[in-house]
């Protein structure tokens, strides 16, 4: 661990002015994640700008019915929160299947969102890795692969994107506000992160300085019946292999809106537009459930060594839609 | 051995005497220990599996402020010995796996440490690597001998003969994964060079044998080091044997005489310095009659050491005692790799070598159409099928037959995928335990009076979370005809008597013994009215009835194991066992013992597995984030029961070990049981969802 300075944020402005000025400079969440590289070497930040001491932890009901997060509201206490557990059960159950208690007492929702890949390769300094230092090759490919991407890789990075909770946020149509130094804009999470293509340093969007302030849920009937359903190597406290956050507005026999998105399979996570198209405007059948699984998984293309996470992306999101159903019925 | 002691405070559920300073955080491990001014030492290590190391450039790190010294093969002196190759270090250039200590920075921080370690440049003339374990391997060898002076091959009859035979026969190939011991506390030490004395304090599984193993490396007298181990956060086997980093240590404070330095190995360290498990290769076949009669039973194990230092791991050791069957061979071959040094893990032998066999056990259950309890009962051997001789007691049926009762076992449809539960397919499997009675001599005690009725224990004996330093209280208790408050009990230094290692389930069985006998000779001198000061020493005694019989625990595992039908997620919402080992000394620890270990053998079925990338010759899910261990959610209703066993021949206690049979046979449990849920065999630890998946 390299010295390095800490300074409490006053206000976002300042904090996004300082950061913006130094270019080794970082925000600090609860530094679940940034502290671990620091220690490992992966990051080495010069000045540390402490955001938990913004007045951004709190959850509030915006006028359009729907509800804004601060980006420091730690992930259990959003797990908890009532609005949420109770119009985005699907985000709930995401928070706590994440991590540990301990770990989400800390952890903010910024912080969740620019968490950055658990790929052996990329946290282990000693082995080549794009993503940490670009063009030194990728040493998954050809190596350990039981927790990447089936979905959106590219020839020089096959790393998937770890969280929950944004998962369930992509399904749910949410919205990142970020400051940056140039002001303020709107980035939906499906667009919050990228996919690797020839720069897989980069994770998401967003430029040096950009701070995320709060992210929006917009009021949706549908996600009052949304499930987050996580598979993983043990029964908590692991990384999804697959997981799968979905929403189905059913009227009258048949699905007049469908949110699907897959965590643990892409760079991103994975808003599943092909299977939500092939659900809409027809019953919720089994055979439909098979078909849009289908639809989304065909352009799979797995590693050597995750080819299992086929079947399980297509099984899981089957499990998924029929839990959901049975449960309005 | 006919004087059983007599129980008044043992078998009673003490409560751990060090559990209120363990939980309110005053007892001190290695690390803890505040010492004046320590120093900080932080290792450098090979990024590559093999090569020469051509070029160390130290500078950037010596010139950081608050660095006090940087080792390397370059400066570092000579050690008086290289026979343990493990633990001769920095002595040369050569790079013999990756991880390997290369040097060491000392520093005034743990931070400046780190970071000067990181500003060393080192550079490594790579040289090509082996380190996959393969069943084809073509150095493959035989070693001369078995952990721990186990022959490597037995043989008796004709396998092949009876397996041409046979009227059924299963001929499988099974698998367990490369695993770490992982115990809570890392692998500390904190050493000091003074006056041409070195003392430690360490986090060991035992104080003299470290001392024993590290002094002539050093050039040292055994007298000129001190070791001192009060508290130990788990071992599991991997804190038994002296490993490098003690020497660096002990190098790193030859460095800077009178200062203390500290070292505690990071948990991704401890995957590549601190000894694991090899993987292991079995291939078992069963030979039996359309009864499930045994004719034929063979275990063929490969399994890897490192080539710089040789370790076997007894792999077919149970299959030579388990059942009764004419014909029978074990076989133990050795692939050589650039690895590090594979060493104890829990149960060594027993803890592999029961996979294999007691699945294989499974598989012919159903190919004889026959209970796998009933099997088992079947092929219940009359004496000990290696030895020829009596058993000193053998309880696996009693074991079974209570566990089966206990569990609900009777009535149990056998057909595979027969029972679900919504979307979960479930199923009940069983398996046997086994672990042999390890009584080592070579420690001894004493006994003081201290006056007022309260006397003062001493046997260089380790605590690692057992509850040793309790029952070894109890054990005194009865040995004075006292009460347990009026032990004081000395343990973990090497300023006290020599106690052996706590290891192979020995030690509450061995170090107990002798202070029984310290205290008999105690009283025979002094009578049931001593004057303070009074004190008497004891020796472990011999045990003659160890040449007449053969010595084993046995037990009985049983699981309940779901699978999900759409994802193949696999749950182990009960497990029981039941287990024969004589006397229990304190039924609390007793249960925290094997309900730990049938935990660990949970997550041996269902997780651990230490990833190798062949490419680069390391774990590469070298941290708890990626090596997964069984969380709490994982482990469902556990339970763990025992039989009442007398066993006059065992030893003065009547008691066997029990720290090691709770891992034995539980995977194998788990494995019969997904089969019973699933009809899907798995042979490959660990049972993965991908296994179910299709
Ligand atoms: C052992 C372990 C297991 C875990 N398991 C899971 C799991 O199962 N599922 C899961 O989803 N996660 C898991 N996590 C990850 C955990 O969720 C993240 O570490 C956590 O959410 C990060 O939040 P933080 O506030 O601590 O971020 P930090 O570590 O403080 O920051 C992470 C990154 O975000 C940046 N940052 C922080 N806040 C802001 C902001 N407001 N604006 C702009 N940038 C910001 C930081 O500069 C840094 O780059 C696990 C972590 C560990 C250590
Ligand atoms: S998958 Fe991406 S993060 Fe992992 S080694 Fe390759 S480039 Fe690095």
């Amino acid at each position: 661990m390299i010295p390095f300075d800490y300074q409490p944020a006053e206000n976002a402005e300042g904090a996004v002015a300082t950061v913006a000025r130094a270019p080794e400079a970082t925000f600090l969440g609860g530094g679940t994640n940034l502290v671990d590289h620091m220690k490992l070497g992966l990051a080495r930040p010069s000045l540390l700008v402490d955001v938990t001491t913004l007045p951004l932890d709190r959850i509030e009901t915006l006028p359009d019915g729907g509800v804004r997060i601060g980006a420091g509201v730690r992930n259990s206490d959003a797990a908890a929160h009532p609005t949420i557990r109770e119009r985005y059960p699907a985000l709930a159950e995401a928070l706590l299947s994440g991590a540990s208690g301990q770990l989400r007492n800390l952890a903010t929702t910024g912080g969740n969102l620019l968490q950055r890949t658990r790929c052996v390769y990329f946290q282990d300094v000693t082995t080549p890795c794009n993503k940490r230092e670009p063009g030194s090759g990728c040493s998954a490919l050809g190596g350990y692969t039981r927790y990447h991407a089936i979905l959106g890789a590219s020839s020089d990075c096959v790393a998937v994107h770890p969280s929950d909770m944004a998962v369930a946020m992509a399904a749910l149509d949410a919205v990142v506000q970020v400051t940056g130094p140039g002001g303020q804009r709107d980035i939906p999470v499906v667009d919050l992160h990228r996919l690797p293509g020839d720069q897989p340093h980069r994770d998401t969007v967003l430029s040096h300085g950009d701070l995320i302030t709060a992210v929006d849920l917009p009021p949706a009937p549908a996600s009052r019946h949304s499930r987050y359903r996580k598979v993983r190597d043990r029964a908590s406290y692991a990384f999804a292999l697959v997981s799968v956050a979905a929403a189905l507005d059913i009227e009258d026999g048949d699905v007049r809106a469908a949110r699907v998105a897959f965590g643990g399979v892409s760079h991103k996570p994975w808003r599943a537009r092909r299977a939500e198209d092939v659900l809409v405007e027809g019953p919720p059948t089994e055979s439909t459930f098979w078909d849009a699984a289908e639809a989304e998984l065909s352009d799979a293309e797995p590693l050597r060594g995750n080819e299992f996470k086929v079947p399980l992306a297509r099984n899981t999101l089957v499990s998924v839609l029929r839990e959901i159903v049975s449960e309005q019925r | 051995m006919t004087d059983l002691l007599r129980p008044h405070a043992v078998a009673t559920p003490v409560e751990r005497l060090d559990g209120p300073a363990k939980v309110t955080g005053t007892a001190p491990y290695a690390f803890d220990h505040a010492v004046p001014n320590p120093a900080y030492l932080h290792p450098l290590q090979a990024a590559v599996a093999r090569g020469r190391v051509t070029d160390i450039d130290t500078r950037p790190a010596e010139e950081l402020d608050g660095v006090l010294a940087v080792l390397t093969h370059r400066n570092a002196p000579r050690l008086a010995s290289d026979e343990d190759a493990e633990l001769a270090i920095l002595q040369s250039d050569e790079v013999a796996f990756r991880g390997q200590f290369l040097g060491a920075v000392i520093a005034e921080t743990p931070e400046i440490a780190r970071q000067a370690a990181s500003l060393v440049r080192i550079t490594v003339d790579e040289q090509e690597h082996q380190v996959q374990l393969r069943a084809d391997h073509r150095q493959l060898y035989v070693p001369e001998e078995v952990n721990p002076t186990f022959p490597t091959d037995t043989s008796q009859g004709d396998v092949d003969l009876a397996a041409r035979d046979a009227a059924i026969t299963v001929d499988e190939r099974y698998t367990t994964a490369w695993y770490h011991n992982n115990p809570m506390e890392p692998h500390s030490t904190v050493a000091l060079w003074q006056d041409a004395t070195l003392t430690l304090y360490d986090s060991t599984q035992g104080a003299h044998p470290v001392r024993t193993a590290i002094a002539p490396v050093l050039g040292l007298d055994p007298e000129q080091v001190r070791v001192i181990a009060p508290h130990v956060g788990g071992g599991f086997g991997s804190k038994g044997t002296a490993h490098a980093h003690l020497i660096l240590a002990a190098l790193a404070a030859r460095e800077l005489p009178g200062h203390w330095v500290k070292f505690a190995l990071t948990r991704q360290q401890m995957f590549s310095l601190a000894g694991y498990r090899t993987p292991t290769i079995q291939r078992v076949r069963l030979a039996a009659d359309h009864e499930g009669r045994l004719s034929g039973i063979g275990v063929d194990a490969v399994e890897q050491t490192s080539r710089f230092k040789e370790f076997a791991e007894q792999t077919g050791i149970p299959a030579r005692t388990m059942y009764a069957a004419r014909n029978r061979r074990s076989t133990h071959r050795l692939a050589p790799l650039d690895v590090p040094v594979p060493s104890w893990m829990r149960a060594p032998g027993e803890c592999p070598g029961m996979f294999g066999p007691e699945v294989a056990m499974d598989e012919l259950a159903t190919a004889c159409g026959l209970d796998p309890i009933e099997l088992r009962i079947r092929n219940e051997p009359h004496v000990d099928p290696e030895s020829g001789k009596p058993f000193s007691s053998r309880n696996l049926i009693a074991c079974l037959r209570d566990g089966a009762h206990r569990f609900g076992w009777d009535g149990r449809d056998p057909t595979p995928r027969g029972r679900r539960d919504g979307r979960w397919l479930v199923g009940t499997g069983v398996a046997s335990s086994t672990y042999p009675v390890h009584y080592i001599p070579g420690s001894a005690a004493t006994v003081r009076y201290l006056g007022e009725g309260r006397y003062r224990v001493e046997v260089s004996a380790t605590d690692l979370g057992t509850g040793a330093r309790t029952v070894l209280a109890q054990i005194a208790a009865d040995a004075l005809g006292v009460g347990v408050e009026r032990i004081e009990l000395g343990i973990g230094d090497t300023a006290l008597p020599v106690a052996t290692v706590a290891g192979g389930s020995s030690g509450t069985i061995s170090w107990g013994s002798t202070i029984v006998e310290a205290a008999r000779i105690f009283r025979h001198e002094y009578g049931d009215n001593p004057s303070e000061g009074d004190e008497a020493a004891g020796t472990t005694p011999e045990n003659p009835a160890a040449e007449r019989f053969a010595m084993r625990a046995f037990g009985a595992q049983f699981a309940e194991v779901r699978v999900h039908e759409d994802t193949g997620e696999v749950r182990v919402p009960r497990l029981l066992g039941v287990f024969a080992a004589g006397r229990i000394i304190n039924p609390r620890t007793a249960r925290s013992q094997l309900i730990g270990g049938m935990t660990m053998g949970l997550s041996m079925a269902l997780h651990e597995e230490s990833v190798l990338d062949p490419r680069f010759g390391h774990i590469v899910n070298h941290d708890f984030a990626e090596y997964h261990v069984a969380a709490n959610a994982d482990v469902g209703a556990l339970d763990a029961h025992w039989i009442d066993e007398d066993d006059p021949h065992v030893n003065p206690l009547g008691a066997k070990g029990i720290g090691e049979i709770g891992i034995v046979g539980t995977a194998a449990a788990i494995v019969n049981a997904a089969y019973h849920a699933t009809g899907v065999r798995v042979r490959e630890l660990p049972v993965t969802l991908d296994k179910f998946l299709h």
